[in-house]
């Protein structure tokens, strides 16, 4: 049984003739335990696909399963939640100004139902490698990658299977995006995660996925295995141009 | 031929935790080439390139033995004057076209706007001499873009707009800070070869300030490295991925690329003596 | 920690415990604000006005209700009446005193009601939209398209004259701008990710609009209901001015103000005195408002 199970995915915002087809007729699905990527050019629809799973885009039709249990509309339930979280583009963004660390992830255990808050607040800032000295700071005080960790962990709060990763590195410097990808790794595999993750970063979705979309105008044009796309032998021309744009200058001539 | 000299230069800001330096006492020069100044965030990049311009606002300080403009002190320089340089021997593209573009003016009074500010002629001169410069940043439909209010422009199409501004006076210098970080991969190679045939045509020196090593390296002459307010390294920018200081050497390992798979990417550590070590002179 | 002085334990980057946190942040408020002279001075005035409240009978050089009518209408800087005597012979400075204990019970009850009210309305309409967002602004509109004091006449036309009476005709007319204020906040604040992301744990609507959304709203309201502050005595003034507010005798500024409109010409004082105790207040009110705005405006962050 798949994880996570699209098709004929249409999402529109607006209606009548401001209607904008976001999404059109996707369909791909995500085993468990794999990581699957999402690429595309800004517009392309791909972030639009993940809020459509979480219900934050209201207006969709066509098929969404996660673990075998078909979504409908966009009220989620609580098992919903516990299953599938998401961490978003800009830590900068994602993060109440006006509440600690530990405010974030108290309240986020104490939604899950969970009582050993103390404890776990303490865990889940270890396993993100932040420790406990940031605990009681506020998001004004940390650094964008800091930032991430912090989202991370709430992602994590509620021990899901499945993390949605929007851009997660995309606001961050170079260095510090290898940090935080290194973690989605380790984690992966401790917590045995499935990941759906979005990205306009072809090199970045090629070193964390095993298999990606890539979309163009709402629609998917291509799905390929990771090392397809490492021997540069994508099938659809849009593909082939991205790919080309996305190599580095300096690999070409090595 | 030296365009611009910049010696010792220092930007600070007083805070309640006292003095934070954002750049300190960076020195190189600028000829008619393309030079790439790479960081990461904080590391100075974008302030150096503010304090050439005295566009740091008080609090903030800049200090500097010089920073010359073929031989003028941009430093003793009254505000008026100043104004005169911004506006017609060097010009700034900043990262999102987005905020540089009033909302609600037609993109072509904007640029005819910056054209008469700058030359006296009449409205027809300036209207076909705005056209032309549309067409110079390969714009294929200049009337319709004349006009087109900014938000009807996509990412792209706005930075050519915002170039095409700051080409209108022909400066000698043009400081581009992070002019294609918010543009698609695709539409960033189109937008960086207009300003590389600009720069070439028009004998212009270009201070090109990104975070992004591989594009600084495909796209500039020559390199500076900065971090923590310092040049830790310089080199000519194709031999950028042969560069020895370990923060460099740090930042190129820790991209993930897609020919040379790896489980996990190396991580930056960084030692505190980079910071400490004097600023490498950026003179060509 | 021993060597460390207690400012740079509340100036610390990395807070060891919630309380040490929240003190570390009121710190950094308060130094801020301190930083801004005119802020200071307001507050200044503010404290000063609690005080004088607060220990009114012992300031009083004498009882404000005591009637003098041989020594009525004395001057300025006559002996045992530094501000001169109204029209029944009582000491305008004891009344001005004693009247400061109105004012601030006046203040407090609005403060309190309008802006709650406004929180609640505003925030349900932002956060919710759709019809409950139509029905809650439009009552919100038909408030506005009132002018405050008219409104304010007809509520204690209808209600009875009287403090408390005019407390909640000032409230009810008050309420609408905050209204108006948090829904504009909520809206930006409803589609940032910090409130997605609360969504995907499971929160309900209720919990995100107080804990989320009311902390963010809250700072904007206390700095406009500084600025209103001003608003609000001098509309408690015109109500006691024309007789709907506080009765006599009791010594209400805009009824004292009231009172001595009638010897305006040949006895200024009787009027002018009251008149700049409200000015002085109100400029107070406005200075410290204008100084909070720039530490609670959470666009920074609270830094």
């Amino acid at each position: 049984m798949s994880m996570i199970e699209i098709d004929g995915l249409n999402v529109w915002f607006g209606h009548g003739p401001d209607r904008v087809d976001a999404v059109k007729g996707a369909a791909f699905t995500v085993e468990p335990g794999e990581s699957f990527g999402l690429v595309g050019e800004s517009g392309s629809g791909k972030s639009t696909i993940l809020r459509a799973i979480t219900g934050l885009a209201p207006d969709w039709s066509g098929r969404i399963s996660i673990g075998g249990r078909a979504l409908t509309g966009h009220k989620r339930d609580r098992a919903f939640y516990r299953q599938v979280q998401m961490v978003f583009q800009d830590p900068y963004a994602s993060l109440h100004p006006r509440h600690s660390v530990d405010q974030v992830l108290s309240e986020t255990l104490q939604l899950h139902g969970f009582r050993d808050i103390d404890a776990r607040v303490v865990r889940l800032l270890d396993d993100v490698g932040l420790g406990q000295k940031f605990r009681f700071r506020y998001p004004h005080q940390l650094s964008g990658g800091q930032r991430q960790r912090v989202a991370i962990a709430r992602a994590l709060a509620g021990e899901p299977e499945i993390v949605l990763l929007d851009e997660p590195t995309s606001a961050l410097d170079v260095s510090v995006q290898a940090e935080i990808l290194n973690l989605l790794t380790d984690l992966r595999e401790e917590h045995k995660l499935t990941y759906l993750m979005v990205s306009h970063d072809l090199p970045v979705i090629g070193h964390m996925c095993d298999r990606l979309a890539v979309m163009k105008d709402g629609e998917i044009v291509e799905v390929m295995a990771v090392g397809a796309l490492r021997a540069m032998q994508a099938q659809h021309p849009y593909s082939q141009s991205l790919l080309e744009a996305s190599i580095a200058p300096g690999s070409r001539s090595a | 031929m030296t365009l611009l000299d910049v010696q010792d230069l220092w930007v600070k800001f007083p805070t309640r935790q006292g003095i934070f330096e954002a750049v300190r006492g960076v020195s190189f020069t600028l000829g008619k080439e393309r030079l790439g100044i790479v960081g990461e965030s904080g590391s100075g990049k974008s302030m150096t390139g503010r304090a050439i311009l005295r566009l740091i606002r008080p609090p903030g300080i800049v200090e500097a033995d010089h920073v010359a403009l073929e031989g003028t002190d941009l430093l003793g320089l009254s505000e008026k004057q100043m104004r005169k340089v911004r506006g017609e021997r060097i010009s700034m593209v900043m990262q999102d076209p987005k905020f540089s573009l009033n909302p609600v003016m037609r993109v072509g009074d904007q640029i005819m706007e910056a054209y008469l500010l700058h030359n006296q002629v009449g409205k027809a001169e300036a209207r076909a001499k705005s056209l032309e410069m549309l067409q110079a940043v390969s714009i294929r439909d200049p009337e319709r873009v004349m006009r087109a209010y900014p938000h009807e422009m996509s990412g792209g199409m706005g930075q050519r707009i915002m170039i095409a501004m700051m080409l209108i006076p022909n400066p000698q210098i043009l400081i581009a800070d992070e002019p294609t970080s918010a543009l698609d991969v695709s539409v960033q190679r189109q937008v960086l070869n207009i300003m590389d045939d600009l720069v070439k045509q028009r004998g212009m020196g270009l201070i090109f300030i990104s975070h992004d090593l591989n594009l600084v390296s495909e796209f500039c002459d020559r390199v500076l490295i900065m971090y923590a307010g310092r040049i830790v390294e310089t080199c000519a920018a194709d031999r950028l991925h042969e560069a020895q200081h370990p923060y460099t050497r740090g930042l190129l390992n820790s991209l993930p690329r897609l020919d040379q798979p790896r489980r996990k990417l190396d991580v930056l550590t960084r030692d505190p003596a980079w910071a400490e070590v004097p600023s490498v002179g950026g003179k060509a | 920690m021993s060597d460390m002085t207690l400012r740079q334990w509340l100036l610390t980057d990395a807070p060891t415990s919630r309380r040490h946190a929240r003190l570390a942040s009121l710190y950094k408020g308060w130094l801020s604000l301190r930083s801004n002279t005119m802020a200071m001075f307001g507050l200044g005035i503010l404290v000063a006005l609690l005080l004088m409240a607060f220990l009114a009978p012992i300031l009083a050089p004498h009882d404000p209700y005591a009637q003098d009518l041989a020594n009525r209408l004395l001057p300025l800087g006559t002996e045992g009446h530094v501000l001169g005597t109204d029209s029944l012979g009582r000491d305008i400075l004891s009344r001005l005193i004693h009247g400061s204990r109105i004012t601030l019970y006046i203040v407090t009850l609005v403060a309190l009601i309008a802006p709650l009210a406004g929180l609640l309305v505003g925030t349900i309409a932002g956060y919710t939209g759709g019809w409950a967002d139509v029905v809650l602004m439009r009552i919100t509109d038909i408030f506005l398209a009132f002018p405050r004091l008219v409104l304010a006449l007809a509520f204690v036309a209808a209600l009875g004259a009287g403090i408390e009476n005019a407390v909640l005709a000032i409230s009810l007319t008050a309420w609408p701008p905050y209204a108006r204020i948090a829904r504009a906040e909520t809206l930006t604040i409803r589609s940032s990710d910090y409130i997605s992301a609360v969504r995907l744990q499971g929160a309900n609507p209720i919990r995100i609009i107080t804990k989320h959304i009311w902390p963010l709203c809250i700072s904007s309201l206390i700095v406009r209901v500084t600025l209103d502050m001003a608003g609000i005595i001098l509309a408690a003034a015109g109500l006691g001015f024309l007789g709907l507010g506080a009765q006599p005798p009791s010594p209400e500024w805009g009824a004292m103000i009231s009172e001595g409109r009638r010897f305006i010409l040949d006895h200024w004082w009787v009027a002018t005195m009251p008149g700049l105790a409200i000015f002085t207040v109100s400029l107070a009110f406005n200075l410290l408002g204008d100084g909070l705005r720039d530490v609670l405006d959470p666009k920074d962050g609270g830094q």
